[in-house]
């Protein structure tokens, strides 16, 4: 209960109603509640269109579920760094050529360059081609923001040009064929092979410690309030949101632990080992794969500095106010180089997730995806206007995209109907989210 | 406190001259500041005292000049510049990033970091606390972004932004115009403390009266050039209207570049 004193202070504590209360101690956005609730809507519709067209529901299975996880990676890469580049109030076009280009150098790296000089399937050969891809999206992205930043080009037209200067550049590498199969190693990136899935008690091990870092994190912010005599959250809000986190961690890992090996694979490795198979099966588990561990890796990497550094203090100062950030002796060129920069690197990232997964490079790699990056960062909760948005709520906005997209896909959508959804989604959600802002104004 | 006739000026700005796609917007214009000092800049709206005055803080580059602070030479090419002189500028728009908290505003540009090179938003708090505890004690709201507070609360960020960093020069341009006169009055206050600490301070504004009630000195100008200076005891409301206005310098005031000649 907001005592006595805070009542005087501040009238509007006084005429809070249970919800709004349980709000402000929580500090959990509404927003991302919305956001959670369209994900469960969307998650349960499917299933439910899918009993009811095919008599059996194929959405909520692990097997969906974890593929689903995968497919997002590389969306949720580049949509931690489209949030950022939205609340400097710029935008990056070029993520999908950018993403192709990236894909198809370093395709053509290991094809054609490595595997001939160090012969094939050498254990160096992933490390040099994927540090080709990052120093090839660093020097894009750089090149980008120098435009922006030193040059004066508004965003949207320096992007613009790049979305269709990436795009004949990839061609010029590869002039439209298709360069396979990729190193085995570099293979892994991707989430297909064998090797690519850290298993049931990985799986778990990695859950617990996610569960420990949100303990200790909830009592090192507790103890830091506590140094300086902040009021702290009342000890049911803490509670409810470790139990939260720690429920969906733990839920999570239950899910991809739920998928088992496929059986060819099972048997195929059981022989290399020389166990025999019980007459139940082989259950392995899949657990999480690697790049839904890049994914969530590049995350918290990126929610670390947009929160805690001064980097991302930068950017949302600058996306508030430049003139002010400028003022107070933010340089706010050289933020915005960064920035670029940096989209370029997680693009890289995206690039060998995807080149990995198809275990192929060509220049059609990444077609269409700066819009599904960037509807990916709108639908979660980024504003256009610049200076709000949260790594977390793109990333879920791209999980919800690519639900979306993948249960049309699993339910035998007609693709032109699938992107009549997708595009008019998006539109609804940006509608949805003035009508919020409207009100809360 | 040191009379100003015994020290060294804090700050002098000679022949400084900017122009605009050709408009002269400071045309050789002079003026100093001396330590526990409050110099008013008055003028009509383009007169050129933001511009001569958003030179010293670093936001626009002089086209000619000489700047000295503390009596060296100063190169001041961007705010960053400026503020490591110890000059600190309250902007009439305030220049507060809207979306982040008072205390994310008031340490922008010099954030506490811990040993790790991360931010200590637990420590800016605690000092920003500190410090709006003596501007304004009824402030509470340091989880909001400034955007949801009102006037007179962001103005006290933007103050405390200014003071908080040891300033020893200190630039207001109209630090009272979005205010109702409860906080005006608090303003004059902390001039007036602020000046016993020896800080010099130049303001900028439109309202004479403030100007007089607050000044040592007043320093008028017209058209980028400076019509005269004098101590306000020696010249009075009407002979300073009359500099603004008609550019005229009456006798109690030593005449500047852009003073009416009497021919």
């Amino acid at each position: 209960m907001a005592s006595a004193a805070d009542t005087q202070l501040n009238p509007a504590l006084a005429s809070e109603s249970p919800v709004q209360r349980f709000f402000r101690a929580t500090e959990i956005d509404t927003r991302l509640l919305g956001m959670v609730g369209a994900l469960i809507l969307i998650w349960v519709g499917f299933q439910i269109f899918g009993i009811l067209r095919t008599g059996d529901g194929v959405f909520l299975t692990p097997r969906n579920l974890w593929n689903l996880l995968v497919q997002t990676s590389a969306i949720a890469v580049m949509s931690t760094g489209m949030v950022l580049i939205i609340v400097m109030r710029h935008i990056d076009l070029s993520v999908g050529s950018m993403l192709s280009f990236v894909g198809v150098v370093t395709g053509v790296a290991q094809a054609n360059y490595l595997a001939p000089l160090l012969g094939s399937d050498h254990p160096a050969t992933w490390i040099i081609a994927v540090l080709i891809a990052l120093g090839v999206g660093a020097a894009v992205g750089a090149f980008n923001g120098f435009l922006v930043a030193y040059a004066g080009i508004p965003s949207f037209i320096v992007t613009l040009g790049g979305l269709i200067v990436y795009n004949g550049a990839a061609w010029s590498v590869i002039r439209g064929e298709t360069v396979a199969p990729m190193d085995s190693r570099f293979e892994l990136i991707g989430g297909t092979p064998r090797g690519a899935w850290i298993g049931g008690t990985g799986s778990w091990a990695l859950g617990f410690i996610v569960c420990a870092a949100i303990l200790v994190g909830i009592l090192s912010n507790r103890r830091a309030r506590a140094r300086f005599r902040f009021p702290q959250r009342p000890i049911w809000a803490e509670a409810l949101l470790a139990t939260v986190g720690c429920g969906l961690t733990l839920g999570t890992v239950l899910v991809v632990n739920a998928y088992y090996w496929p059986p060819k694979v099972a048997e195929a490795y059981a022989l290399e080992n020389n166990i025999t198979i019980p007459p139940e099966g082989l259950n392995y588990s899949h657990g999480f794969a690697i790049p839904v561990l890049i994914a969530l890796g590049v995350g918290v990497a990126m929610s670390f500095l947009a929160r805690r550094t001064r980097f991302g203090r930068y950017i949302y100062a600058i996306g508030g106010n430049p003139e002010a950030a400028e003022l107070a002796g933010v340089n706010t060129r050289k933020i915005t180089l960064l920035m670029f920069m940096l989209m370029g690197i997680l693009v890289a990232i995206s690039a060998c997730i995807t080149a990995a997964r198809l275990d192929a490079a060509s220049n059609s790699l990444g077609q269409f995806d700066e819009l599904y990056v960037i509807a990916a960062t709108v639908i979660g909760g980024t504003s256009l206007a610049g200076g709000v948005g949260t790594i977390f709520g793109a990333m879920l906005g791209a999980l919800v995209m690519q639900s979306l997209q993948s249960g049309m896909t699993l339910l035998n959508f007609d693709s032109a109907v699938k992107d009549i959804i997708v595009g008019s989604v998006l539109v609804f959600a940006v509608w949805i989210d003035q009508i919020y802002r409207r009100r809360q104004a | 406190m040191q009379t100003q006739t015994a020290s060294a000026p804090l700050v002098e700005m000679q022949d400084i001259s900017i122009a605009f796609g050709g408009i002269k917007a400071v045309d050789h214009a002079s003026i100093e500041l001396y330590p526990g000092e409050v110099v008013g800049l008055l003028g009509h709206n383009g007169a050129g005292k933001s511009t001569l005055i958003k030179i010293l803080s670093g936001a626009y580059k002089r086209d000619g000049g000489s700047i000295r602070v503390g009596g060296e030479e100063a190169r001041i090419e961007n705010p960053r510049d400026a503020k490591t002189y110890g000059i600190e500028t309250i902007y009439q728009t305030l220049a507060l990033a809207d979306n982040v908290d008072a205390a994310s505003n008031l340490f922008l540009g010099r954030e506490i970091r811990t040993r790790w090179g991360t931010l200590d938003d637990a420590a800016m708090e605690s000092q920003a606390r500190e410090v709006m505890g003596r501007l304004n004690p009824n402030f509470r709201r340091f989880k909001d972004p400034v955007k949801s507070l009102s006037g007179g609360q962001r103005q006290s960020v933007a103050i405390a932004r200014a003071i908080h960093f040891n300033a020893r020069i200190l630039i207001m341009d109209e630090p009272t115009a979005a205010l109702g006169p409860q906080e005006t009055a608090q303003v004059g206050e902390l001039i007036k403390q602020l000046k016993a600490d020896g800080i010099g301070i130049f303001l900028i504004s439109h309202d004479i009266h403030d100007v007089f009630d607050l000044a040592d000195r007043v320093c008028v100008m017209k058209n980028g050039r400076v019509v005269g200076t004098g101590k306000t005891k020696d010249v009075t409301k009407d002979e300073v209207l009359g500099m603004i206005i008609l550019g005229k310098c009456p006798a109690g005031a030593t005449p500047g570049s852009g003073a009416m000649r009497p021919d």
